[in-house]
Parts: C-alpha cells; structure tokens; sequence
C-alpha cells in the first residue's frame, strides 16, 4: 500500500465517520420530540452527568483559578500591572477555561461510561433486545444522555465559573496579600454579561458534543470485551478532539 | 400446510456480510400457529435469520413478508408499532443488567400500554409462573444461573402477549436436564399462549421436542424440511450426518 493509499484511507474512515455521527445528531433530535418521553431516565442521566461530576468540577476550576492568580500575579508583578490580576483570571475562567475545562474533565468521566456501557450492551445483544421489544436505542439510550449533556454542562460551568473567580480570589487575597476590595473590583470592572453567555453556549455544544459521542462510539462497538475497551478510549480521544476544535469555531463565531 | 397466507414468508433472501454469503436465495414459510425448529451447524446463518423476521437486518436482496405486509420497506416507526406483533428471545437471554428481573419483564409493559402499576406487577408475576421461576422479581440478572436468565427473558418475551415468539438457541451452553426443562417450557408456552414459534439451534433432541416442523439451513439455505418423523428418516446425508453428530460426511468436507 503506498503513501496516497494510506492517506486516502485515513481520509476516507474521517469522513464516514463524521457521516455516522451527524447521521446520529439528526436522529437524536428528531426522537427527542417523539413520544413517549423517559422524564425518568432524563432525570436519572441529569444526576449522572451533573451532580455525579459536581467533586471533580470543584477541585478543576478552583485550583486552575487559583494558579491563573498565581501565575498571572508573578507576570503582572514585573510589569507593574497586579491590579488585573482580578480581570485576568476572571475573564479567561469565563470566557474559556471553565467550560472548556469541565467539559473535557466530563468527557473523562461521563463520556468514557456511556461508550463502554451502550458498548457493552451492544456486544451482549442488549441494544437487539430494544429494538427486538420495539423501542429505539436511539430514543431511549441516545436522547436522556444527550439531553443531559445540553443541560447540566452550562450548569456545571456556572459553578465552575464561581469556583474559578473564588480560587483567584483567596490566592490574590490570603496570599499575594491583595486588597479584597480592589480585588473584587477589578474582578468585575471589565465583565460583560456577553462574557458570561458566550461560555455558556459553548458549555451547552460541548455537553452535546461528548454525550452524543460517548453514545455513538458505544453504539458501532464492534467485538467483545476488547472492543468495549476500544470504543471508550475512541470516545474520550475524539471528544476530546472534537470539543478542542469546537471550541476554536465557537469563540471566532461567539466573538 | 394450510392455504392461508403464512404468519412468516422468506422469500429468495439473500445476505452477504463481511464479504460471505451468509443467506442465498433463502426462502421459508411458517404456518400461522406453526412451531418451526430451524437447525443446522455454526456459522450457516441460524441467528441471522431470525434477524430477518424481526427487521434487524434487511435483506440485500428478497422479501420477508410477515403477516401479509412486507417489512422489508417500512420505516423504523413502522416497524417498530409492527414488532410488537412478535418478539425474540436472545441467546443469552440480552437481559438489561442495569435493572432487576422485574423492571426487565415490567419494561415492554411500560412502554406499549397503559397498565396501572397493579396491572403490571400482576402481569409480571403471571409471566414469571408460565416460566416456573416465581419469587425472583427483585434479583438483578447477574444473580442468576445461565438457564434461569433464559428464562426470564422468555417471561420478558411473553409480557406483551406476541403473536409469533423467535427464540435464539435457547439450550446453548446448558446442561442436558436443563435443556429440557428449556424445550418443555417453550412447548408449554407454545400451547398455552397459542402462538407461532420460529426455533433456531443445533440441539437435535430439543428440536424434535419442540418441532411441529424441522428444516435443516446449509451454505444459507433449507436444504430439508419435514415434520420430525420425515425429517429423522430424510436421506439426506447432510440431515444423517447432522442428526448423528458424525464428524465425517458432506458437512466436514
């Protein structure tokens, strides 16, 4: 096989399988508003996705807030610029590393079950034993996961927006010995609600992105424990890649 | 063979996966009421077709009509308001192991009718006697030995009072009593319930229990059938070969 060979191959499993997840995306939407609805699988998946992921999102967004305040303090100190240090690690846990933090921390631990669980429903003929009781994996398995992920990623990101500007501020504060009230005021002096939002948006793409790709990889799961194994580690590498990429077109579209 | 039309109609099915021919002009009728036992070795497209009949698997080429009407060109909505018509009984019994023995029967009844909580437990625990396993509701399925999740996936097959039951190599990886205890249940049920009954396995004793009719499948397709009188008398050496377990003749060539 010579070099072109292999790069139209490459090329060629890219696009079919870019076809396969947008080929998903529509089916989930259009099962999320058929009848009848899992009101209580919506909810069971919420508190997975959420309030299960509540621990990890707290230790991410606050120690990475407390070292934005710590690094950007060190930087600032030099140039005689502390008074942003408030700013700073406001608007980037805002505006990019919140969400894109908790999204990526939530493809990890929520993404990579939802692969290996439909997966291992699909190598023990579970997924058949849906369809063969007349009900749609897609419907039932697919739609209260991505639901989920549109939901509470945006609500996760709030807290860890909270927890971020709160980390920044005990490190500026408790130990680079800022003052709390100017601290607090260049925290906000610069906010604008668009800030706040265009993370959100993003969040809610990303909680979208990871369960719906979770799912997908769990679906095609193809041969045994193995393949199993297969399928979540492809869940987690492609979210993770696709949220990266996302991210990039989002903030550009977002600006 | 009566005149009516038939409940389950193969029409010349072909089917080709991972560049083999699975099925080839594959055609089979089942009577309505009919118990049909469909047996041949490992790998000849048993499972494959009974994947046919309920619409996991669309034919390359052919027509599976069932009860009339041709699944082969329905949409998925369709089908599904169609599948509740019959049910398949996989071969591990593809129990949800993320709920218990009764969420797992109570399943199908909570999503295709509208029967109180009262009417559900009730139906559960009528269908978890037919099957001969009561006080077993709250056990989750990896509880259970490898005959007593089959059955419960029979219970979970027979909620929703089907008119055509598939089963998937029932006994497979069972003990011989248990097997049997399997084959008299689905005879039982069979009765009871009054439906049609499509088999596959390769247990010869099962299927002579169970069988109003035997067919053998070979290379993807019925190379003999007959009522299992007829069929244990075929001179067929592929059909002696199979009923024999000899390892040499037509099959091993």
């Amino acid at each position: 096989m010579n070099l072109l060979e292999r790069i139209g191959r490459v090329f060629l499993r890219l696009f079919e399988e870019t076809g396969l997840w947008f080929g998903m995306l529509g089916r989930t939407f259009l099962w999320t508003f058929r009848p009848p609805f899992e009101g209580g699988e919506w909810l069971r998946q919420m508190v997975r996705v959420g309030v299960d992921s509540i621990p990890v999102v707290f230790l991410t967004t606050m120690f990475t807030g407390m070292v934005m305040a710590l690094q950007t303090y060190n930087g600032f100190h030099r140039v005689h610029a502390e008074n942003f240090v408030g700013s700073v690690v406001a608007l980037a846990m805002l505006r990019e590393l919140s969400p894109v933090l908790v999204a990526l921390m939530v493809t990890g631990r929520v993404g990579s079950s939802m692969a290996a669980e439909i997966g291992t429903m699909r190598v023990t003929e579970q997924l058949d034993a849906l369809e063969a009781l007349a009900t749609d994996p897609v419907q039932y398995l697919f739609v209260p996961r991505v639901i989920a992920g549109t939901v509470m990623l945006p609500l996760l990101t709030i807290l860890g927006d909270a927890l971020g500007v709160g980390g920044g501020y005990l490190v500026g504060v408790k130990l680079m010995g800022a003052n709390p009230v100017v601290y607090q005021n260049n925290t906000f002096q610069f906010l604008q609600m668009n800030d706040v939002w265009s993370g959100l948006i993003k969040a809610a793409f990303f909680g979208l992105i990871l369960t719906l790709t979770g799912c997908v990889r769990g679906y095609y799961t193809r041969g045994g424990a193995e393949g199993v194994g297969r399928a979540t580690t492809a869940a987690v590498v492609s979210a993770s890649l696709i949220i990266l990429f996302a991210d990039f077109f989002l903030t550009k579209l977002l600006f | 063979m009566t005149t009516e039309t038939p409940m389950i109609s193969l029409q010349h099915v072909d089917k080709t996966l991972g560049g083999r021919k699975v099925l080839d002009d594959m055609s089979i009728d089942v009577a309505r009421g009919e118990a049909l036992v469909i047996v041949g070795g490992s790998g000849v497209g048993k499972s494959v077709t009974l994947k046919h009949i309920i619409g996991l698997m669309k034919p390359d080429r052919g027509k599976i009509v069932i009860d009339g009407e041709d699944i082969g060109t329905m949409k998925s909505v369709e089908l599904n308001r169609f599948r509740r018509k019959f049910v398949m009984s996989f071969q591990e019994g593809a129990l949800f192991d993320s709920m218990s023995v009764f969420e797992n029967i109570a399943f199908p009844l909570r999503r295709h009718t509208k029967f109180t909580e009262q009417q559900i437990r009730d139906r559960v625990d009528e269908c978890l006697e037919l099957v001969h396993l009561p006080g077993v509701a709250s056990k989750r399925p990896s509880e259970l030995s490898g005959g007593m999740r089959r059955r419960v996936g029979f219970a979970r097959a027979i909620s929703l009072k089907p008119e055509v039951l598939l089963f998937d190599e029932p006994t497979t990886g069972l003990d011989p009593v248990i097997s049997d205890v399997i084959a008299e249940l689905i005879v039982e049920m069979d009765r009871t319930l009054n439906t049609t009954t499509v088999t596959i396995t390769h247990d010869m004793k099962v299927a002579f229990k169970i069988a109003d009719r035997v067919a053998m499948l070979y290379k993807g397709r019925i190379v003999e059938e007959g009522n299992p009188e007829e069929f244990q008398r075929s001179t067929n050496p592929i059909v002696q070969q199979f009923i024999e377990g000899r390892a040499e003749g037509p099959l091993t060539e």
